[in-house]
């Protein structure tokens, strides 16, 4: 095995209980009849939308624009009727404006059909990224044609992508490199293309060693003259998937504080995005489809699904045939940085990436305790923060004193309270801080 | 807390062979009366009661081990109300305690009852240790820390044997002195398994043993560089400070560098008092008087920040 590539500072080791779905191949769950789609899916302004309630759309019709500022459009995952424009239950705002489409089961699906790339040039395919509402689909919702189009400052030489899925439980993107190699390393090479920039590194975990085989094979298929794609394993750290952190541990350069990657010459894509990428400019496919896991050892049928944007998680409920008794946690992400949810109305969105229903045994509901100084969370922090100040300090009521700290720096990547003995909410002390604290 | 627990027990045990089983009934009642401190206080202060995170157990055998073998049953208890009450719960409870407690009961003791912290000595019994080949004439009735303050060297090679033995028999424990603090051995493999299940890092310790050993040596002799700094570190409970309060959770600094720091800082103290203070011993009050300097070290050596917004303010508000 070759030298593996990581990060230098904290991180942390959590049991990755990926063993429940790692073997389950990719699965179609059937298109619901009522599909509820959120208008803010992505970082930036929400849509409006560009339909009107009893219109009748077709499956990846564009449903709502934004007009002014950030923002990608939103595509029908379906075809049917406009129901309603509502609300809708939203795991982080409770509730979001939505747009609910009544199936037509009757209709036929979309066919799609391949078209060669490589004679569009690099505006015309950032153009067909953006019209296909293309975000990041890890979880941070970043419009990917932002991303595309670094400013002429920054010089880029390295695209990366991100398949170091570092999270535990979640198999989304194993699954997806084991499935879909080629569609990724033709997505990677769109890209290239796009940037004008010939290397490209695939990260992969060292946990998973037939995703980083089957990636190489592809790589080294797919690499030409031209285009120069390779696979490098990563140290298994949690979180060697968080974008500055793997920036370092690739090239060792290092970002700066609100800088963007594009500053030191380098774009990170996930592996999930770039494979949506080659749909939508290969097949002229929208994103309104997403690769979600289902796990945990609360719910019947755990696996890798193919999901409609808008599905409900009853829906997806209901086709794993139920939660059992032993349920005692929904988690809408990974178990490190996701949200817990109260209600199954919530929709998913372009940027869910599992859903675990988790049992008793699997989470850790003692009280919390007062902070008693070990200095562990210091050790931890990929940041070399000081998550117990924050958290001392929001008790104590300052909480808008914690800027002196570095609170906005934190990426609530949740390694602080992994390793707390008080089993302190760090991450959730360090939100209220954030809303608190002024830049 | 519990691993803490198990550490400290060897120690114990070795106590109670060499002086007598007097040593196991302080203990007992010391950690009975901090585990019912520790309930009475949390219930008067209308606090959750937390006796079962073993926190209170780990002060009670600390005070234990820091006090002589042969005094009254009064002292323990009045040490728990001191650790327990006054020196955590008062200054705002587990986490919050700014001195460490069982140090802080030390402290108070040795103030109110002067006599019997410094005279109530057992000479240790060797018969079990005789097999080892370390034989030593066991009448003595003060520390060998005390002794060689206040009579010279020479009484105290003629009390605890020549060089050829003095260093196993301090290494191994047979020595006078309080209970649990004895035994080198005993104390350093409690340490470094705290350290292999990474609940304890080497910082800590290492600093303070390695000052403690380079100052005595530098300025423990007779003319400069000429101290004997191994029997500085085998004596008067240094290795007890410096694996098991030094770096007590709560009353130490949380980063690294300011780790080396403090340890160095109770290191200098500990000699100081030593060789120019009043007591013979000294990494008790060296540690009380670092307690308080572990935020400002704190504030002065922060973690590398990896990606820092903007340049780190000077302090904030």
């Amino acid at each position: 095995m070759t030298t593996l590539f990581t990060f230098p500072k904290g991180g942390v080791h959590p049991p990755d209980a990926k063993k429940l779905t790692a073997d389950c191949p990719i699965e179609t769950i059937p298109t619901p009849d009522e599909l509820e789609i959120i208008l803010g899916q992505h970082i930036g302004a929400p849509c409006t939308p560009t339909v009107e309630r009893r219109d009748t759309v077709s499956e990846g019709q564009m449903i709502g624009e934004v007009k002014k500022g950030l923002g990608v459009p939103l595509h029908a995952p379906a075809a049917g009727t406009i129901k309603l424009m509502g609300m809708s239950d939203h795991p982080m705002q409770v509730k979001a404006p939505s747009i609910t489409i009544k199936v037509d089961h009757e209709a036929s699906a979309n066919e799609h059909n391949v078209s060669d790339w490589s004679q569009r040039d690099a505006k015309e395919l950032v153009g067909l990224v953006r019209d296909a509402g293309m975000v990041g689909i890890g979880g941070a919702g970043f419009p990917s044609h932002v991303k595309l189009s670094p400013p002429p400052s920054d010089p880029i030489d390295t695209l990366i992508l991100n398949g170091a899925e570092c999270e535990p439980y979640i198999t989304s993107d194993y699954r997806q490199m084991l499935e879909m190699s080629t569609e990724i390393v033709e997505g990677a090479k769109i890209i290239l293309k796009i940037l004008g920039v010939k290397n490209c590194i695939i990260g992969i975990e060292a946990n998973k060693p037939e995703a980083i085989k089957v990636m190489g094979e592809a790589a080294a298929e797919g690499s030409t003259s031209e285009f120069n794609v390779q696979v490098s394993p990563l140290e298994v750290k949690y979180p060697q998937g968080s974008e500055k952190q793997l920036i370092q541990s690739l090239t060792g350069r290092k970002v700066k504080g609100f800088a963007l990657p594009s500053s030191v010459g380098v774009v990170v894509h996930n592996v999930g995005t770039t494979r949506a990428i080659y749909e939508a400019v290969v097949l002229g496919k929208p994103l309104y489809e997403k690769i979600v896991t289902v796990s945990g050892l609360g719910i019947n049928k755990v696996g890798n699904f193919k999901i409609k944007v808008g599905t409900k998680l009853s829906d997806i409920v209901e086709y794993c045939g139920g939660t059992n008794d032993r349920l005692s946690k929904i988690i809408m992400g990974g178990p490190m940085m996701g949200f817990n949810v109260s209600s199954l109305d919530i929709p998913i969105t372009k940027t869910t990436g599992s859903i675990l229903f988790l049992a008793e045994e699997e989470i850790d509901t003692t009280p919390h305790s007062n902070c008693i100084r070990c200095g562990w969370c210091l050790e931890a922090c990929p940041m070399g923060l000081e998550p117990k100040e924050i958290a001392i300090h929001v008790e104590a009521g300052k909480g808008e004193d914690t800027n002196q700290f570095g609170v906005f720096e934190c990426f609530e990547c949740g390694c602080c309270a992994y390793v707390c003995p008080a089993k302190r909410p760090l991450v959730q002390f360090i939100r209220l801080a954030k809303m608190k604290a002024k830049r | 807390m519990w691993s803490v627990v198990a550490c400290l027990v060897p120690p114990l045990v070795l106590s109670v062979f060499i002086f007598g089983v007097q040593t196991l009934l302080i203990t007992a009642v010391s950690v009975a009366s901090c585990v019912a401190m520790e309930a009475i206080s949390q219930k008067s202060l209308g606090r959750k009661i937390t006796v079962s995170d073993g926190s209170a157990v780990i002060t009670g055998m600390l005070i234990a081990f820091m006090i002589p073998p042969d005094v009254s049953f009064l002292l323990p208890v009045l040490g728990a109300v001191m650790a327990i009450y006054i020196g955590k719960h008062l200054l705002g409870g587990i986490g919050y305690n700014i001195f460490n407690p069982a140090l802080l009961a030390r402290a108070f003791l040795l103030a109110t009852f002067p006599v019997a912290m410094t005279s109530a000595w057992i000479a240790p019994n060797n018969s079990l240790f005789t097999f080892l080949g370390t034989t030593v004439d066991s009448v003595s009735s003060a520390t060998p820390l005390a002794v060689m303050k206040e009579q010279g060297i020479e009484a105290f090679q003629a009390q605890f044997g020549t060089a050829s033995n003095i260093y196993t028999n301090f290494f191994v424990g047979i020595q006078p002195g309080s209970i649990g603090e004895t035994s080198a051995l005993l104390i350093l493999l409690g340490g470094l398994y705290l350290m292999y299940k990474g609940y304890i890092t080497w910082h800590i310790p290492a600093s303070t043993l390695g000052s403690i050993a380079a100052f005595t040596w530098i300025f423990g002799g007779d003319v400069y560089c000429s101290g004997d700094p191994l029997l500085a570190i085998l004596t008067g409970g240094a290795m007890l400070g410096a694996f098991f309060m030094a770096n007590d959770y709560v009353t130490c600094p949380t980063n690294k560098t300011a780790q080396l720091v403090y340890g160095v800082g109770i290191g200098a103290l500990t000699v100081l008092i030593r060789l120019k203070g009043g007591y013979p011993e000294g990494i008790c009050y060296a540690i009380l008087l670092m307690n308080p300097v572990s935020s400002v070290l704190d504030t002065m050596f922060k973690p590398k920040r990896f990606a820092p917004l903007a340049p780190p303010p000077g302090g904030g508000k």
